[in-house]
């Protein structure tokens, strides 16, 4: 239950925060919503991870839809050297979990050492 | 223990962060780069996204209407001129805004902060033509002009605005790619890009090249390499018209035998630097009433330039009380500059005069603070251009300014490689004051021939061929620009700097200038060619693009009630009078008894070939193959000596010399000791080409259009950015010259019936956004050859099924 309500509230966050910040406020995200919210510290990393995963998946691969592809089809045969919409939005949908995955577990690790202190 | 984890763990997590927001790592910030809510997806504009807006900004004066149609174009209705222009701006800005800014850089010679040193010999080049200096004379003579200062003035606020209103994720896709953000947009920039496009049609020049030639052939040979006369020519203005005396009379240099048409003297080392295409290829022509069906006159005008996406053009109509104007804007001007009003039509192809020329200067020292003039040393002006670079520090370089001009080469530049010892000063009609945002105003306002003809002195430079059609019958063609006279032969070669005697000695006055008013073969048309033949009194060259203008003028006489229809098959023509005139000599003169079975079978294609350079033909690549071979064997031995780069004869010179004589000297091989025969040439010419055409075969890009290999790069030239492979024909000398990246730019058909009836297309589309379905939506219709109709909307068809979106602007 703990993993559901962390996930979907680090994706919210990550959300609203990245409406008035830079994209990196899906760590401070991540980073709060896992010290507020106890668990094991690689249950942390996991709900970070996917929690941004799955949003920044499910945003680019919406607005990729929506655009026919065109534009993710021109930036990965720039960058990719192949026509692949779909790596475009899967390393997209990465980046975010790798960020969003290490934030919260820091938030964890970090809890764990007030709680000891 | 748990500290030192939850430490590294944490920084850990910021050194991920700072590395993805930057490119201290990987080539790209990938997290600011990719991330949903900022990054490259905001730029994937949805197939159902929505235009329509409601804009409140305090510098309007009343409201604007814009009516967005299915293709994106815009249909302004403003209360006034002020405000048309103001919209103009935002609209360019909103739909091409990294390609208005990256144009004026490039033209500012200012790439190199963009894109790194790549763009550094560019860069430089273009300090030293001395753009900048001319953008800012230029800017002067617009400010002192209350019209387009006020029209110069109102648009920048238009693109500002824009500008203003850009967050991060906003950012067209280039920026943040490259990394940067678009600065503020300025009258300046506006002036930059008209004399882009002065560079453009004029700034290609063979002085160095041609200087070499002289240095390397006796007068004779050179006489038969570069002939002054072409004999095939058709001019712009027909043969036999009369001329009134040059009231202008220059006086070729003392001693200009010996020391200016010196044959077989030094050669001097050539700079290396881009050029723009010498044969872009445009068609304009009008015809009158009594050719039409319509029995209204139809104007037709194609500028070749060449092509790359986001477009050159932005398609629109501007509609105020005081004129309502359709076509295509250039996104960073106000105005239209291809186009239509109420009245009239007009447009352009380029005159293609030497208007720039080159001047040895002797400096005292190498401060190139003084130079050798009038018998004195004379002090230079010296401007210090700071080159910024992307991830490098800037580097500076100093300008000396002399009487003729910026010294443009000299031993610290000269382009790519090869080493300049001498220092060469470049005198460019750009440089003088002009106003050609005046010209496109009065243009754009014009209601009969009367105004045309007020409008035609502000256009200085670049010089066109301007065509124009009135919906009252009248239809006229004007070669209007600041054309130097010059005496025989002047600025053909790099002229000596040391006095002022081989400075130019005025302008052609104005009236003049060639034109053709409601001639009675009932059409004007130019298609490059020379202007005029050698009656006209002024020294003009003979470097001009000849059999599209024969074509055209061919058909235009014989045609009889024309339609729009035939119109458009005439602009699309892939006929080829070059080869129609040439393939007669080739199958003259190959020895059919030698060839082989794939010879002869080419040999079939070339004589039931009907000219003409469709996508599937494949006589067109087999006759291209011959005909550079040809020229390759006839040629190569005597260039084998010359210095790298001396100049050529031009394809015409070749084909008008067999044509004339079958023993022309350049046939026999210098090298062997044999008298080699045109057959011996040409036989030998088409078997070597027959080899490499069955080699084309077999990887099945031996038809025209794969043999051609036409491309719409995006202006970066970025992979995947662009669209490759086109199936469109064409060739320089066919009407459609559509080359491998240079075509019709823009082609326009306007019949001024009474409900002006208008076609047009471009290869690109409306937006410049690479993520926008209307980033290159033209391109495909563009390259069959059809046509979008224009459509001048009037404000009470607002509700029209067309009208796809509305933006409103309003004063706050």
């Amino acid at each position: 239950m703990k993993f559901i309500t962390s996930l979907i509230l680090m994706a919210l966050l990550s959300f609203s925060l990245c409406i008035f910040l830079p994209w990196w406020s899906i760590a401070i995200a991540c980073f709060l919503v896992a010290l507020c919210i106890p668990q094991k510290n690689w249950v942390s990393f996991i709900s970070g991870f996917s929690s941004l995963f799955l949003l920044w998946y499910g945003l680019s691969f919406l607005m990729s839809f929506q655009n026919g592809h065109l534009l993710a089809n021109r930036i990965s045969t720039l960058i990719l050297k192949q026509e692949n919409s779909f790596l475009l939005v899967l390393i997209t949908a990465l980046i975010g979990g790798i960020v969003g995955g290490f934030a919260a577990l820091s938030g964890s690790l970090i809890r764990k050492n007030f709680k000891h202190a | 223990m748990r500290i030192l984890f939850s430490i590294l763990s944490f920084l850990l997590t910021a050194a991920l962060c700072y590395v993805l927001d930057t490119k201290s790592v990987f080539k790209l910030p990938f997290g600011k780069f990719l991330s949903p809510q900022a990054g490259i997806w905001q730029n994937a504009e949805s197939f159902y996204a929505d235009f329509s807006d409601n804009l409140k900004f305090d510098q309007l004066i009343g409201k604007t209407n814009v009516y967005l149609d299915e293709r994106l174009v815009p249909h302004v209705f403003a209360e006034n001129e002020t405000d048309a222009f103001f919209v103009q701006g935002y609209l360019h800005a909103k739909f091409r805004l990294w390609q208005m800014e990256f144009q004026t850089m490039y033209a500012a010679g200012r790439a190199s902060e963009v894109v790194g040193d790549v763009a550094l010999n560019h860069d430089r080049e273009f300090r030293r033509l001395g753009l900048v200096y001319a953008a800012e004379k230029s800017l002067v003579e617009m400010e002192n002009d209350p019209i387009s200062k006020s029209a110069c003035d109102a648009y920048t606020a238009g693109v500002n605005q824009y500008i203003t209103s850009l967050t991060y994720s906003d950012l067209p896709l280039e920026y943040k790619l490259l990394g940067y953000q678009p600065e503020k947009w300025t009258n300046f920039k506006s002036a930059l890009f008209l004399k882009y496009m002065a560079y453009d049609l004029t700034g290609n020049d063979k002085d160095f090249e041609m200087s070499d030639a002289k240095a390397s052939f006796s007068k004779n040979d050179f006489d038969l390499l570069f002939p002054s006369k072409q004999d095939s020519l058709d001019p712009i203005i027909p043969k036999n018209t009369f001329f009134s005396f040059a009231t202008i009379q220059p006086v070729a240099p003392a001693f200009a035998d010996s020391i200016y048409f010196d044959f077989l003297k030094d050669t001097i080392a050539i700079p290396e630097v881009e050029m723009p295409d010498q044969f872009n290829g445009s068609n304009n022509w009008a015809v009158d009433s009594s050719k039409t069906k319509s029995k209204f006159p139809i104007l037709c005008s194609d500028p070749h330039l060449k092509i790359s996406n986001p477009s050159v053009w932005y398609e629109m109509q501007i509609s105020t009380p005081s004129a309502n104007v359709y076509g295509a804007s250039f996104p960073g001007a106000p105005g239209i500059i291809i186009g239509f009003n109420d009245s009239c039509a007009f447009g352009f192809t380029n005159a293609g005069r030497d208007v720039k020329d080159y001047y040895e200067i002797k400096f005292k020292d190498n401060s190139k603070s003084e130079y050798w003039f009038n018998n004195k040393w004379v002090n230079t002006t010296r401007r210090i251009e700071k080159i910024n670079i992307a991830g490098k520090s800037s580097i500076y370089d100093t300008v000396a300014y002399t009487i003729f001009g910026p010294v443009i080469y000299d031993a610290s530049f000269s382009g790519k490689n090869n080493q300049v010892d001498k220092s060469y000063a470049v005198r460019w009609s750009a440089h003088d004051n002009s106003n050609e945002f005046k010209f496109f105003y009065l243009l754009n306002h014009a209601k009969n021939y009367s105004d045309f003809q007020q409008a035609l002195p502000y256009l200085k430079s670049p010089g066109q061929n301007c065509v124009f059609a009135c919906k009252n019958g009248d239809i006229a063609l004007h070669v209007q620009g600041a054309f130097p006279a010059k005496w025989k032969g002047q600025g053909e070669f790099v002229m000596p700097g040391f006095d002022s005697s081989y400075m130019w000695q005025g302008m052609i006055p104005q009236s003049e200038n060639p034109f053709q008013y409601n001639p009675v073969r009932g059409f004007v048309s130019s298609a490059n060619q020379r202007p005029a033949d050698s009656t006209y009194p002024y020294f003009i060259g003979s470097n001009y693009p000849l059999y599209r203008g024969l074509y055209l003028n061919r058909k235009l006489s014989s045609m009889k009630d024309i339609t729009t229809t035939d119109m458009m098959k005439l602009q699309t023509s892939n006929y080829n009078v070059f080869a129609e005139m040439a393939i007669p000599i080739l199958l003259k003169n190959i020895r059919v008894e030698v060839l082989n079975e794939n010879e002869k079978n080419y040999y079939k294609k070339l004589e039931n070939w009907g000219f003409e350079y469709d996508v599937n033909t494949t006589a067109a690549s087999i006759f291209e193959l011959t005909w550079s071979k040809l020229t390759d064997t006839i040629y190569n031995d005597e260039y084998a000596s010359k210095p790298k780069n001396t100049a050529r004869p031009y394809r015409s010179t070749l084909l008008d010399a067999l044509l004339r004589d079958s023993s022309y000297k350049f046939i026999d091989n210098i090298t062997t000791y044999n008298r080699e025969t045109i057959e011996d040439l040409v036989t030998a010419a088409f078997k070597s080409a027959s080899l490499e055409a069955v080699q084309l075969e077999k990887q099945n890009k031996l038809s025209w259009a794969k043999f051609k290999d036409t491309h719409v790069d995006h202006l970066l030239k970025l992979p995947g950015f662009g669209a490759e492979h086109l199936k469109i024909g064409g060739n320089e000398n066919c009407l459609n010259a559509t080359k491998s990246s240079h075509g019709p730019s823009w082609r326009m058909i306007v019949n001024l019936t009474p409900n002006t009836d208008a076609y047009g297309i471009y290869p690109g589309g409306q937006s410049g956004n690479p993520g926008s379905r209307f980033y290159d939506d033209g391109i495909e219709t563009w390259a069959k050859g059809n046509y979008y109709n224009l459509w001048m909307m009037r404000a009470e068809e607002k509700n029209d099924s067309r009208v796809k979106w509305k933006m409103v602007f309003s004063k706050k």
